[in-house]
């Protein structure tokens, strides 16, 4: 073991850096592919069907071969496409999504890059992905893949607002923005998680995230009975296959955010004996499981939201929430004896 | 008013109609997993086409026509000509299934009860260029399942 790690220091900087970022990409992707089978099973149960159970025992081979067959289908490039923007589109809507990965804390120690404004990086980067969405749509030429991708436009910066104003509610409660310390201080057990206090913050960041991903009810952007498939109608094998890995990369990034921010992180319910046995990475990825099946508990329930409705609960209903809400934690933190409840 | 605020605010119905989805996921599934599992078939399911013998191994067809003429599709040709014995057989009793709707006027229109939809449904052509089975076929798939198609005019004798 000591020899591992002598060596493990020998190593140049760029090999460790290589090393750490696969470990954090690899079971990231294979999260990724078995999320969408995990998307398809639930879906399926709530349909009172049973999903994909041919490939492999209970069909867990199933992204495997999906997988496989988007590898080797040919990718088609349209003729009147913009060839450069056509390929790179996929890459800048899947790169924010692993990028936003380095600063997520895993645990206490367990982080890539603790920099110490890191919640602002990652509101940067989840807004990068936009451009994957808006450039596909332009570089496609296609009517339907443009309007995908302006209503893409539209409702990430929509919700964009509302996301930020929920953010700026938790870092006035941990009074930090990095995103290790926004977790220690909801240590001490569930009554300190910014759930409580944050409850609207809380519920608009999830809702926000939803819009925010292009996931139903928000998923105008795809609206197949619509616009056939939005800003990816041009896209085939690979090309597509990355597109799908950017979505659910992002749909998992929103629930270790949603964890880190509002439900404790690494931390365990209670500071009593059942809980504290748990280590803290399995209370994070357990509360990422559990945020990350409501994604798809939404889609199987509710309807594709209208245009202008997304618009209006946009605009008219978050952002005054959120706004009032940081002025009642502002209130509460310096004029209440509740403040510190509030962080 | 004040209910209707509530209501509104934490989402109430939201959180309902996500109860009703879950508890949907821990029914029961109603899957039938198909090349293993399948459901039954009514006695009146309009499969694939058979031609039919007499028990003495005669062939019921009589070359009447009466199949081809009703049939809406024009799917069926028949050519006729006489036996040795004196009797008027088919020659050639061609169904084209590519244009077949699966009807049954031909069954309803036949004096013989010769022709006749069984409760196959999984068959396949290999070819696109043609969809057509000829009266040897039709003969061989009435040989091999007159059990099953005796057994269900039978259940449905009745009602006809």
């Amino acid at each position: 073991m000591t020899w591992l790690l002598a060596f493990w220091a020998e190593l140049p900087l760029i090999v460790q850096l290589g090393v750490k970022i696969f470990a954090i990409i690899g079971p990231l992707m294979v999260a990724v592919a078995y999320y969408t089978l995990a998307e398809r099973k639930v879906i399926g149960y709530m349909h009172v069907r049973i999903g994909p159970n041919r490939v492999g025992p209970r069909g867990l081979l199933q992204p495997i071969a999906d997988a496989v067959k988007l590898m080797f289908k040919e990718m088609i490039v349209p003729t009147n496409a913009d060839r450069y923007l056509f390929i790179i589109a996929p890459i800048l809507a899947l790169a924010p999504a692993l990028g936003a990965w380095a600063v997520v804390p895993f645990t206490d120690t367990l982080v890539l890059a603790d920099i110490n404004a890191s919640l602002l990086y990652v509101l940067a980067l989840t807004s990068m992905g936009v451009y994957g969405v808006v450039v596909a749509g332009w570089a496609s030429n296609s009517k339907y893949a443009f309007l995908g991708a302006m209503r893409s436009a539209a409702q990430i910066v929509s919700y964009e607002i509302a996301m930020g104003f929920a953010l700026v509610g938790v870092l006035m409660a941990a009074g930090s923005l990095n995103l290790r310390e926004i977790v220690l201080a909801q240590s001490g057990g569930i009554h300190q998680w910014f759930f409580i206090p944050l409850f609207p913050l809380f519920l608009v960041y999830l809702i926000s995230g939803v819009a925010e991903t292009n996931r139903s009810p928000f998923d105008v952007a795809e609206g197949e009975s619509e616009i056939v498939a939005g800003f990816h109608v041009e896209y085939s094998g690979m090309g597509f296959a990355v597109f799908f890995l950017a979505e659910y990369a992002n749909m998992l990034l929103i629930s270790a955010l949603t964890v880190l921010m509002f439900l404790g992180g690494w931390h365990a319910p209670a500071q009593i004996p059942p809980f504290v046995w748990v280590p803290g990475l399995f209370w994070f990825f357990g509360k990422l499981a559990v945020v990350a099946f409501l994604f798809l508990w939404f889609r199987a329930t509710f309807p594709r939201y209208r245009y202008d409705q997304i618009m209006r609960l946009g605009w008219k209903v978050f952002i005054p929430v959120t706004l009032v809400w940081i002025t009642v934690i502002g209130v509460a933190k310096f004029f209440t004896p509740f403040g510190h409840w509030f962080g | 008013m004040f209910k209707r605020i509530f209501n509104t605010w934490f989402l109430l119905e939201l959180v309902r109609g996500l109860g009703v989805t879950g508890g949907y996921f821990f029914r029961k599934k109603f899957t039938i997993q198909y090349p293993d599992e399948k459901t039954p078939k009514s006695p009146r399911f309009r499969g694939l086409h058979a031609l039919r013998r007499y028990p003495n191994g005669e062939e019921r067809c009589i070359a009447c026509k009466l199949c081809e003429a009703v049939c809406p599709a024009l799917a069926i040709t028949i050519e006729s000509e006489e036996r040795d014995d004196g009797t008027r057989r088919t020659t050639r009793y061609d169904i084209d299934l590519f244009k077949c709707i699966y009807c049954g006027f031909c069954e309803e229109a036949c004096p013989v009860d010769s022709i006749v939809l069984t409760d196959l449904h999984e068959y396949h052509f290999e070819t696109g260029a043609s969809g057509t089975i000829s009266k040897l076929d039709l003969l061989r798939i009435g040989d091999t399942h007159e059990g099953a198609i005796a057994r269900a005019r039978e259940a449905d004798a009745e009602y006809r």
